[in-house]
């Protein structure tokens, strides 16, 4: 266990570290670099350009501003926000919430959907049902998130006034009912894909599973069939999906940042897309890191979750 | 059942015999979604010659005509440009962007995985760990950091998409040549002093083409879906230049009044990432060497 502890946590980190260099270099060579906005002030001398770039360190050489900037990243300093000055991990901590709402909503509705959806489809295998859930979770996986987004809207909010179009809570109304009808739409136009992989995975689990000796065993016995599904084939069935959950992460963080986008929902994504407008660089790199360490997390916590889950697996 | 593959045939992809072809025609879906991209790439390539507007000419006195009515098909956007004329001419952008960028991801992917599986050791690690770097991380982040900072024109979304959606070729490619390069054919090509690339690209590569097509084809609708997220939020192919996601880019303050602004390029997109996919999942079928008796 205490091996299999580090060997992640060291895979994390390179992970990070590697993204990180990824970003930064980016960041850095892009034309113009960090001061792109100075550049465009009028009246901006190349001598202010020049100060303000010595101010901010942005004259040394870049592995030195990279080394410079890891340092403080991991003292707990992310810089502060060209924008406002507030510092990054402050901004980011204060559009989390909205981000991790939508995202645990979303997820647990693709999780009980997908679950129920592949379950039926394999153990109604080459039925209607089992055709039209393959050929729908593959035109789901096609329909641009956002368009669905925005198709939604178009019906649910404009033609039928049943949902607000966006944002995550009415101005002076913010009770719990409030929220919920906000995060009604969002959650599940941002569910759709992730219904369809967790179906599609659901039903291959499910049917390796029916092919176990204990689910022969179980039916021997003369178990109702609904106690063989739920006790046996189901639980055991959703074991590899803890991993695949770890694994869909990065797809989900990035189905928000454009669903946030069309549902103006004040999170991270919405935060990324503004500060990209901004050329906020701290933020833009707060954020690049942030989702990665999310990342990491994730798929750590699944590799246990797994553990936990099956007394076969032993970490190490 | 066929007996041992004749050698003499093995190393010409001989995947592309009678039976998987007919295979492939029987998987219904597959060739709806073959006749769909034929049709819309006809449609895009030569629909602009049938239409009496080009997609930059502006109609100001029609603007906001809703499909069907008078002379624009399709109808009109805000500025009074022909939306049919735009849908194809974006068209013709965002399956190139799609095709190229497949191409593209598809020589990384095959050459990083074919050198890491027939490597194996130190080189099988490194680059996998890179491939597990890039896929544990929400792609669309660096894309649209690699977009908004680099001027985006259209080769520059290519590459930029090419660069973030290679690793499932070749964790794919990899596995496949993994388990090829044990194969008694290779020791052989080994044992007459084949040199390394020679065997990887003579022996290996055609016996692995099969999954590589499977892949390469499910790319082709990522990256029109990847096209259309990042000119959907502005930072992809820009204006004038149409193309199916910055078609869309302005259509939500317009919902309420022409939703046909956000329909149309929409349906088009679906349309295109569907046939794909479902192509990619005939040719899976089709090129599956167990399937085939």
């Amino acid at each position: 266990m205490i091996r299999f502890l580090t060997h992640r946590t060291l895979q994390g980190i390179v992970l990070i570290l590697i993204v990180s260099m990824i970003g930064f270099t980016v960041i850095n060579l892009a034309p113009g670099g960090p001061l792109s906005q100075y550049a465009m002030t009028p009246g901006m001398s190349q001598q202010d350009l020049d100060r303000i770039a010595h101010q901010m360190g942005l004259d040394r050489p870049i592995p030195v501003q990279y080394l410079d900037w890891l340092v403080n990243m991991v003292s707990g300093d992310w810089g502060k926000s060209y924008r406002d000055q507030s510092p990054v991990l402050d901004v980011v901590w204060r559009h989390m919430w909205a981000t991790l709402l939508l995202m645990g909503t979303s997820t647990a509705i693709a999780v009980a959907l997908g679950t129920l959806i592949g379950v039926l489809g394999a153990l109604k295998r080459y039925s209607v049902f089992d055709y039209m859930a393959t050929v729908g979770a593959m035109i789901a996986l096609s329909i641009p998130t956002f368009w669905f987004g925005l198709v939604a809207i178009f019906f649910f909010s404009l033609e039928l006034g049943w949902l607000p179009a966006g944002n995550m809570y009415t101005v002076g109304d913010q009770s719990f009912s409030d929220y919920a009808i906000h995060l009604i739409m969002p959650s599940i136009v941002l569910a759709l894909v992730n219904v369809a992989i967790w179906s599609r995975y659901m039903r291959a689990s499910t049917l390796d599973v029916m092919d176990q000796d204990y689910v022969r065993t179980a039916r021997a016995k003369g178990l109702p069939r609904w106690r063989i599904v739920s006790a046996h084939i189901v639980r055991n069935a959703l074991i590899p999906m803890i991993t695949l959950a770890g694994l869909q992460l990065p797809t989900i963080i990035g189905g928000a940042l454009v669903t946030e986008t069309v549902f103006t929902w004040p999170g991270l994504g919405r935060l990324f897309i503004d500060s990209l407008g901004y050329n906020d660089y701290p933020v833009i790199m707060g954020l690049l890191m942030f989702s990665a360490i999310l990342t990491v997390i994730g798929n750590f916590l699944a590799d246990i979750g797994v553990a936990l889950a099956d007394p076969r697996i032993r970490l190490g | 059942m066929t007996a041992i593959p004749d050698p003499a045939t093995r190393t010409r992809f001989a995947i592309f015999r009678g039976p998987r072809v007919r295979k492939f025609m029987r998987h219904r879906l597959a060739m709806i979604g073959l006749l769909t991209i034929i049709f819309l790439t006809l449609a895009c390539f030569f629909g602009p010659y049938l239409l009496p507007y080009d997609e930059l000419y502006i109609d100001l006195r029609a603007r906001f005509s809703p499909p069907l009515t008078g002379s624009h098909i399709l109808g009109t956007d805000p500025l009074g440009r022909d939306i049919a004329a735009r849908l194809f001419s974006a068209g013709q952008i965002s399956l190139t962007v799609g095709f190229t960028a497949m191409v593209l991801s598809t020589l990384i992917g095959t050459v990083i995985g074919v050198v890491a599986g027939y490597f194996g050791g130190w080189s099988r690690i490194g680059l996998m760990r890179i491939v597990d770097a890039f896929l544990s991380f929400p792609s669309i982040f660096l894309m649209l950091t690699l977009a908004a900072f680099l001027k985006p024109s259209p080769t520059m979304i290519t590459l930029i998409i090419a660069v973030t959606s290679w690793m499932e070729v070749a964790r794919i490619v990899e596995a496949e040549v993994r388990g090829q390069s044990s194969r008694d054919f290779t020791a052989a090509a080994r044992m007459v002093g084949a040199p390394h690339w020679w065997i990887m690209g003579r022996e290996i590569l055609p016996n692995v083409i099969g999954p590589i097509i499977v892949a390469a084809t499910l790319t082709v609708a990522r990256a029109i879906l990847l096209e259309a997220y990042i000119s959907f939020l502005g930072y992809g192919i820009q204006p004038p230049l149409p193309s199916w996601g910055n078609m869309l880019n302005n259509a939500q303050q317009y919902l309420d009044s022409a939703p046909w602004l956000a329909i149309v390029p929409g349906v088009a997109i679906t349309l295109a990432v569907t046939s794909f996919n479902f192509i990619g999942d005939g040719l899976r079928d089709a090129l599956d060497a167990r399937s085939v008796q």
